[in-house]
Formats: structure tokens, C-alpha cells, sequence
């Protein structure tokens, strides 16, 4: 069935995800189609898109034909319909429940029957994404890990409709893809974020207990546990913000404490501190460029 | 900035044959207690105990929020069995003397370590963060959510962990991990430090076998 698959759309795709899952399958050959609301924002996600490949091409990971040849695959659309001619739509629109199900309901009206439905959540159900449309047998969780143009690993999880066909072609397109995949269960947070939301939590708290500032948290983390990057820093990258949007995804349906997002973290995001995305967070930071590259 | 080690038992920090303990002099302006004793000595620049789950106030003694001199905390992070890392957290009281956490700060770095500061709160940095995630991953073990190969897989791909939480528990020691996470259950109350059913078998086991 992957052979199938010849045409991606990416659902959100002037959002960082978004660009970095069209940018993964783009690279592979895919063509992809660039669905977002705003052509402002879809010409933004090109240049930093474009960028990117650029910077790759720079350091001898990609060709400059490989490099023209993603960027023709790139098809720029606002009007949803466009998405008609997808094999596979990978949704990466805003972590909720409700807006999730209504885009699968009215992808269900528009692409063909065969068309697998993928969503990037990283905290929902799945099973309770795919009641959003008439295709449960055919949506599946694909979540990729931020920054997507640069990480491999894709959790992937199959629902409780999922049907056995659909996953297999999933995950084979993953394959495909150069992505590395990993089998999980439709739970909160799959693994990675039922690990890595209360652990940032619990950093945060950490932080507002006066344990030690957040460069003291980083430097104790990537010396100690020879982590590439400190948490206080990746949180800056994910977004405070995100964070924020993954506590509130996470916390009502797991009752789980350390899900439950910090007065810290609120007051941060309040105070329009959300990261990188905005120069400052727990860190200060200049420019704004697409990771990576 | 020379430095007298006392030792009073076997050290987690710098076990026996570390190249920080021949450095050692006597007369030095920083004395370092390892192995679990501790003396006050307000004539030396700083006084440095070690530390294990315990606060450092265990030693030095509290007063309301006001505590601190020239007596300082530390521990070389140690994942179990594994070799200490090169991290020191080195903790201090909220009075503690600012000339004291400086030279403390100084030795350890003059002697190659990177240092972290913390305040006196039970697990540091690491362990205060750490163990409940590795409780996390060994409840998810057991709930079947993934293999604890996938799991430790997805840790290391998606989040460029040099190992996953499993892996590593298991590598420093399942019992260590109750010990610790004990520890700090104990403290402070939080269901996430309350050891989870693995590390629960490995302190049964180890009980069973010293009987």
C-alpha cells in the first residue's frame, strides 16, 4: 500500500511542525501539499523551509537538484480542497480534541476513500481523533518529535478502529520517509510526552522552588546524564506556551499531578516570555531561524 | 586552592584510587568530609560535606531559614554502581558565605569538574528530577505501553538521550533507585517518588538474600 502513497498533505503546515513534517516528506520524494489558513503564513513556513534545505545543501547533506526537487514537491494551498488528491493527510493543527475531529470530519468529504488520515497529536486519543469521521479504520497516530526535519523517531499508534492495513501502510511511509518508527499504545502522551511533560513540569517547580536557576538545572542534566540539550532550554524551544497547551491536553485526562501545568509556567506565558519563538523564555535568545539545517 | 580530605567512610563521590583524592594536602584552606562525617571549622576558607540523600542541614543543624556559614554540600552525580560523573552539585544554605561557595565552586572546577549550585533540598537536581520519571517508565513497562527496548529507543531518538530511563535505572542498579526514590518519598510525601513495583522486587530480593 505504500507504493500507494504518492501524495502527502500536511494539515497546519505554516506551524513549526507542520513545515518540519513537509519538509521530511518532501525530502523523500513525496509530493506534499501545504495545507494552512493563511497564505501569509504558508510563505513564511517557504522561506524558512527554503532556508533550511539551503543550510543542508551548505553542509553537504543534500544535493542542490535533491535540494530543487524538495522544494518543487512543496505545494503551497489555503483552499482545504486541495487536499482531494492526497494518498495520506498528516494533521498537525492545534492540540485539540474538537478541532482535530471536525478537520477529519471534513477531510472525510473531500479525499478518496483510500486516503489514511494521520495525526500528529502528542497527547490525544487517537480513537477519540478518528470518531470525528466516517474512516476510523483508517486514521492512525503518527507523531513525530520536534524539531521534525531533524529527528527520525515517530511514535506510532494504531487506535482502537485502526485497521491492521492502515497501520502497516503508516508505518511503512514512515519507513519510506527515512524516519525511524516505533510501536506504541493509543495512551496520553504515548511515551514520550507520558515521560517528558511532567519531567519539564517537575523542572519548572523545580525552578519555582528555588532548587537552582534554570542554567544550573541544564548544566546538572547534560553533564550528569549526558543529555544533548538541558530541559530549561528545550522547554524554551518547544514553547512555554506549547507547554502550557500540553499540560491542558494532558492533565484533564490523566489526573496526574505533574501533568497539571505550573503557576510558573503560567505566569511565563502570561508575561509573553514563550521561548526561543520570542527571543525570551527562561533564556534570552537572538534570531529566530529554522533548527537545524 | 589546596584542600584537606578527611574521610570518614567509603566515598560515592571519589571512591577509592580517584585522582581527586591524591591531591589532597594537609593545612589546606578547604577541608572536605567524605564518606558521611562531618566537623565545622569556621578558621578554613569552606568545609565541604559530602552528601547523600540527606539534607545538608542534617549535619550543619537548621534555624528557621536562617542557616548557613562556610559548611557547604556536595555529591558527584552517580547513577548507581555506574562511574561518577563529572558533575558536583554543590549546595548551599541560604545564609551560607558567599567567599565559601565561591572557593568551593573554584576547587571543583580548577580540578576539572563542571559544577552545579543547588539549594539544600532533598535530591539535589538530578535524583529530585529523574526518579520520578524513572518510576514513570517502569510503571509504563508494566502496563505494557511499550517494549522496554522501544521505550528506551524512543527516549534516545526523540529526545537525544545518550540512554534511555530503563536502560539506565537498570544499569545503576534497580535497589538504588528504591533507595533513593525512597528517600525522597519520604520527604516529601509525592506519590511520583514512591518506588515503583520493579524497584520494589529488587529491595524484596536483596532483603530475601541478606536473611
Amino acid at each position: 500500500m505504500t507504493d500507494e502513497i504518492k501524495t502527502v498533505g500536511i494539515c497546519g503546515a505554516a506551524g513549526t511542525m507542520g513545515a518540519g513534517i513537509a519538509i521530511v516528506s518532501a525530502r523523500a520524494g513525496f509530493r506534499t501539499v501545504c495545507y494552512d489558513m493563511t497564505e501569509d503564513g504558508l510563505a513564511k513556513a517557504k522561506a524558512q523551509t527554503e532556508g533550511f534545505f539551503g543550510k543542508s545543501v551548505e553542509r553537504g547533506k543534500m544535493t542542490e537538484e535533491a535540494r530543487d526537487a524538495a522544494v518543487d514537491a512543496l505545494v503551497p494551498a489555503t483552499n482545504i480542497a486541495a487536499l482531494a488528491e492526497c494518498d495520506l493527510v498528516i494533521e498537525a493543527v492545534f492540540e485539540d480534541l474538537r478541532t482535530k475531529q471536525e478537520l477529519l470530519g471534513k477531510l472525510d468529504g473531500i479525499c478518496p476513500d483510500h486516503t489514511i488520515f494521520a495525526s500528529n497529536t502528542s497527547t490525544l486519543s487517537i480513537t477519540q481523533i478518528a470518531a470525528g469521521c466516517q474512516r476510523q479504520d483508517k486514521v492512525v497516530g503518527m507523531h513525530f518529535c520536534l524539531p521534525a526535519q531533524l529527528m527520525k523517531l515517530i511514535e506510532m499508534s494504531p487506535g482502537i478502529n485502526t485497521s491492521a492495513e492502515t497501520f502497516d501502510a503508516a508505518w511503512a511511509w514512515t519507513e519510506a520517509a527515512g524516519q525511524l518508527p516505533v510501536r506504541t499504545q493509543d495512551k496520553p502522551g504515548f511515551i514520550l510526552n507520558a515521560l517528558l511533560v511532567p519531567f519539564l513540569n517537575d523542572v519548572i517547580r523545580a525552578i519555582e522552588a528555588g532548587v537552582a536557576e534554570p542554567a544550573d538545572i541544564d548544566k546538572a542534566i547534560k553533564t550528569g546524564l549526558n543529555y544533548r540539550m538541558g530541559p530549561v532550554e528545550l522547554l524554551d524551544l518547544i514553547g512555554l506556551d506549547t507547554q502550557v497547551r500540553l499540560c491542558d491536553a494532558f492533565y484533564p485526562v490523566t489526573l496526574d499531578p505533574r501533568a497539571s501545568a505550573p503557576p510558573l509556567l503560567h505566569r511565563m506565558v502570561a508575561a509573553g516570555h514563550l521561548g526561543r519563538k520570542t527571543g525570551r523564555g527562561f533564556f534570552t535568545y537572538d534570531g529566530n531561524a529554522m533548527f537545524g539545517g | 586552592m589546596s584542600y584537606t580530605i578527611i574521610a570518614h567512610g567509603e566515598s560515592r563521590s571519589f571512591p577509592t584510587g580517584d585522582v581527586f583524592l591524591t591531591s589532597s594536602s594537609a593545612e589546606a584552606e578547604i577541608t572536605i568530609h567524605i564518606g558521611g562525617g562531618y566537623e565545622p571549622d569556621p578558621g578554613k576558607i569552606a568545609v565541604l560535606v559530602e552528601l547523600g540523600t540527606e539534607s545538608l542541614g542534617a549535619h550543619t543543624g537548621e534555624q528557621s531559614g536562617e542557616e548557613g556559614d562556610n559548611t557547604l554540600g556536595f555529591a558527584r552525580f552517580r547513577n548507581g554502581e555506574d562511574a561518577p560523573s563529572n558533575l558536583i552539585e554543590l549546595v548551599r544554605q541560604p545564609n551560607t558565605d558567599e567567599a565559601a561557595l565561591k572557593a568551593a565552586k573554584e576547587l571543583f572546577e580548577g580540578a576539572g569538574f563542571e559544577v552545579a549550585v543547588c539549594s539544600d533540598q532533598a535530591g539535589r537536581i538530578i535524583d529530585r528530577l529523574v526518579r520520578p520519571k524513572y518510576n514513570y517508565a517502569l510503571r509504563f513497562l508494566d502496563e505494557g505501553l511499550a517494549a522496554a527496548k522501544d521505550i528506551d529507543f524512543t527516549c534516545r531518538m526523540g529526545l537525544g538521550y545518550a540512554d534511555g530511563p530503563i536502560e539506565r535505572v537498570e544499569r545503576g542498579g534497580l535497589l538504588h533507585h528504591y533507595e533513593v526514590s525512597q528517600a525522597l518519598f519520604e520527604t516529601y510525601g509525592t506519590p511520583a517518588y514512591a518506588p515503583a513495583r520493579r524497584a520494589v522486587v529488587a529491595k524484596q530480593r536483596a532483603d530475601k538474600d541478606t536473611k
